[in-house]
């Protein structure tokens, strides 16, 4: 069989594995961002009650290696779901199970890069803003986050990418990503080894220029 | 609106009624008197208010009354707690002890709204601290719409007008680090006073910005005292207090040292530190 044939065969199969990684990417993302965000807010609350659980939930999911909680979470959620419900989780468990994995894996990570956002935005910007009669959920939504954001964005994005890697490790769980998708059709076609080292091309390529697209953001805003 | 009841006192310190109980020389050798005032109405009431950093003490027993359309001018040395004591009028900076009225509502109360106190007393920094992720007018309307609760309208329409005021109208689209200092000062002028406060609280607004920028920011504050607003501004430009101040508070080391009119202090201020402190400022 011919390379393009052969491509063209397993291109639905392929495009459906990057879906797939797409999507639970997207969704670690933003769970992982809203989650971070507010785990941050907590360690900066200045209540205790509220600081050292978001303490610990950060530095115990920053010293556990992502697989750990991919498998965890696998075993874990339909446990849980089933104690609460009653019921057989009958959705698609691992896909299910890897989303929730990885936005509460991530969300340590995020809080961490949102935190130093929010604290190095000086003193002054808050004290401004509740001279002028702002609540806390106003200086922080309309003052503090704004900014903290558009400062934060490059290292952000950083983690994104990170993430995209990351996701290759729901192999380990049976979730059909782009990376298994490339591996089963490699297996099949006796075509291993090509399609691990293609698979890793095509990562690379996505990975590099996601970098250089951050890089030249970084630039843009240093002025 | 000019200061007219400053004219009994035209002979500075030898008018002085040492039988008002509350004109009299305080522990340190300063005068503290109640003459000058623009009005009867007192607007910001400071009681004995004390204030510790853990166990470092920054404020002693600060007692002060800022009247309607005072211009009180809080002058002093590095580290004399002028900053702080102004912080804790709108209670940006808690305070452990005494007591602070503005307009008749208690700043120290836990009980009191302290979001909807702030937005009637206007304040603005050495630093500017306009939003940088804001234009110019939006920096304007921001607090409008969501403290006071105006409609978008309304509130463009006010922050064009002030800003039309401190002569800054065409800078309204334009982003903070796009204006010079001075300009950046002045947007934060017209930011406090579209929320129509009671009075404006400045800490040193002059001490960040180049020297050819000074009296721009100056000439606003200067109009705004004019037109009868109540201030208490803390700053180093004594020019300022001498042509448009009706009070002095002069503090060292956390405490209120000279409290008493314009003309009483430059007069005669009576303690050694306010003595040595006005040589220094006034030869330079």
């Amino acid at each position: 069989m011919s390379l393009s044939t052969e491509l063209a065969t397993a291109y639905p199969g392929l495009l459906g594995g990057m879906l797939t990684t797409l999507k639970v990417l997207g969704l670690a993302i933003v769970g992982g961002i809203g989650l971070g965000t507010i785990l941050a807010l907590m360690r900066l609350s200045g209540i205790k009650a509220l600081e050292i659980p978001a303490k610990l939930y950060v530095n115990y999911f920053r010293s556990v290696p992502l697989l750990l909680v991919l498998l965890w979470f696998y075993f874990a959620v339909p446990m849980v779901y089933f104690w609460i419900t009653g019921k057989y989780l009958l959705l698609d468990t691992a896909f299910t199970s890897c989303v929730v994995a990885f936005m509460v894996f991530e969300a340590a990570y995020f809080s961490e890069v949102v935190r130093a956002g929010i604290q190095s935005i000086g003193s002054g910007q808050v004290n401004a803003a509740r001279a002028l009669g702002m609540n806390y959920k106003q200086t922080m939504s309309l003052i503090i986050l704004p900014q903290a954001f558009r400062k934060m964005l490059p290292l952000l994005l950083q983690q994104c990418i990170i993430l995209f890697q990351d996701t290759t490790l729901v192999f380990a769980i049976g979730v059909t990503d782009f990376f298994r998708a490339a591996y089963v059709r490699g297996e099949l076609m006796g075509l291993l080894t090509p399609y691990i080292l293609g698979a890793g091309a095509v990562y690379f390529v996505i990975s590099l220029a996601a970098s250089i697209g951050v890089q030249r953001l970084q630039r843009r805003f240093r002025f | 609106m000019e200061n007219t009841t400053t004219n009994n006192i035209s002979s500075g310190v030898n008018n002085l009624d040492l039988n008002d109980k509350d004109t009299f020389i305080n522990e340190f050798g300063g005068l503290v008197t109640n003459n000058g005032h623009a009005n009867d109405e007192i607007v910001i009431k400071m009681s004995e208010v004390s204030k510790w950093y853990g166990n470092f003490q920054v404020l002693t027993n600060c007692t002060a009354h800022v009247h309607k359309g005072d211009v009180v001018v809080v002058c002093g040395p590095s580290g004399s707690g002028k900053s702080t004591l102004i912080k804790t009028v709108n209670g940006l900076e808690p305070f452990q002890k005494g007591q602070i009225l503005v307009n008749g509502v208690s700043v120290g109360d836990p009980k009191t709204n302290l979001p909807k106190l702030r937005s009637q007393v206007g304040m603005v920094f050495q630093h500017f601290e306009l939003f940088p992720h804001l234009t110019i007018l939006d920096n304007l309307t921001v607090a409008q719409i969501k403290v006071l609760g105006r409609k978008e309208g309304d509130a463009k329409q006010k922050a064009m007008s002030y800003l039309d005021r401190v002569g800054l109208s065409t800078q309204a689209p334009k982003y903070p680090a796009e204006l010079s200092g001075g300009q950046q000062q002045r947007v934060a002028i017209a930011r406090a006073l579209s929320m129509n406060p009671v009075a404006m609280l400045f800490d040193e607004p002059t001490s960040a910005l180049d020297p050819e920028m000074i009296q721009e920011v100056l000439d606003v504050m200067i109009e705004l005292a004019r037109e009868g607003m109540t201030m208490m501004c803390v700053t180093h430009e004594m020019g300022f207090a001498s042509q448009v101040a009706n009070r002095i508070i002069f503090m060292d080391e956390g405490h209120i040292v000279e409290n008493c009119s314009k003309d009483e202090f430059f007069a005669g201020a009576k303690s050694d530190r306010a003595q040595a402190f006005l040589s220094k400022i006034l030869n330079h």
